[in-house]
C-alpha cells in the first residue's frame, strides 16, 4: 500500500491529543477552581477527573494509534459530552457561590 | 424531544451510522474527524474561558458582572461540544448517502455572539474608565 501523502491519519491521530491536552488543561482549571474547599467542591472535582480518566481511556487506541485503525465508538460522544459535563460542574461551581 | 434522544442514541451506536449509504474515501471521514475535535476544542477553549473568568476576575463594580461572564461562556462552550459531536454525525451521514454536507447557521451566530459579547465588554470596561 502507498503510503498517503497527505499524512491523514497522523494528522487526525495528532488532532485527538490536541485535544486531549485542552480537556485536561479544563479538568486541571475545573480542580483549581474547587480548591476553594467545601464539601460540595470536592464532589465537583471528583466529577470532573472521573469524567477526564473515562475520556483518556476511550479515546487512548484514537490518539496513539496502538492497536486497529478503529477506535472506540464511544469517543466521539463522549468526548463532547465530557468538555459539556466539564461546563455544567463550572455553572455549578459558580452558581453555588452566589448563595 | 423523540428526535432528540434519537440522536443521542445516534451519537452512541455508529454502526448504525455504517450502515447507511456505502463507505467513501477514509480521508473524507478522516477531514469530518479532525473538523469535529477543532470544533470541540474551540469549546473547550470557551470552556477554559469561563472558568478561569470564574476564579482568575476580581469581584468587578457591575454586581455578578464576574459570574455572568464565567457561565455565558461555560454554556457557549457547552452548546459547541454538544453541537460538534451533532454535526460530525450529520457530515458522516451526508458523506455515505453522497449528499449534500448539511448547512448550519450555527458558526455565524456563534461568531456573532462573541463579537456582541466583546463589545458589550469593551463598553463596560469604558464606562468605568469614565465614570
Amino acid at each position: 500500500m502507498t503510503r498517503d501523502p497527505g499524512l491523514q491519519p497522523e494528522r487526525t491521530r495528532l488532532a485527538w491529543r490536541r485535544t486531549l491536552l485542552a480537556l485536561t488543561g479544563v479538568t486541571v482549571l475545573e480542580i483549581r477552581l474547587a480548591l476553594a474547599g467545601h464539601a460540595f467542591d470536592a464532589v465537583l472535582a471528583g466529577l470532573a477527573v472521573t469524567a477526564w480518566l473515562a475520556t483518556l481511556l476511550v479515546d487512548w487506541r484514537r490518539a496513539t494509534g496502538a492497536g486497529p485503525r478503529r477506535g472506540h465508538r464511544w469517543s466521539f460522544p463522549l468526548t463532547a459530552l465530557a468538555a459539556a459535563g466539564m461546563a455544567l460542574l463550572g455553572v455549578l461551581h459558580v452558581l453555588r457561590g452566589l448563595r | 424531544m423523540g428526535g432528540v434522544w434519537e440522536a443521542i442514541r445516534r451519537w452512541f451506536d455508529p454502526r448504525e451510522l455504517r450502515s447507511v449509504g456505502t463507505t467513501p474515501d477514509y480521508r473524507f471521514s478522516l477531514a469530518n474527524e479532525r473538523t469535529f475535535l477543532a470544533w470541540l476544542r474551540t469549546g473547550l477553549a470557551l470552556i477554559a474561558g469561563g472558568l478561569a473568568a470564574a476564579q482568575f476576575l476580581p469581584k468587578l463594580p457591575l454586581a455578578h458582572l464576574r459570574e455572568v461572564i464565567s457561565v455565558a461562556l461555560l454554556l457557549l462552550g457547552a452548546t459547541v461540544a454538544v453541537r460538534a459531536v451533532d454535526h460530525w454525525a450529520r457530515t458522516e451521514r451526508a458523506i455515505r448517502l453522497n449528499e449534500e454536507l448539511p448547512a448550519s447557521r450555527f458558526p455565524a451566530v456563534l461568531a456573532l455572539i462573541v463579537a456582541i459579547g466583546a463589545l458589550l465588554l469593551v463598553v463596560a470596561v469604558l464606562a468605568r474608565g469614565v465614570g
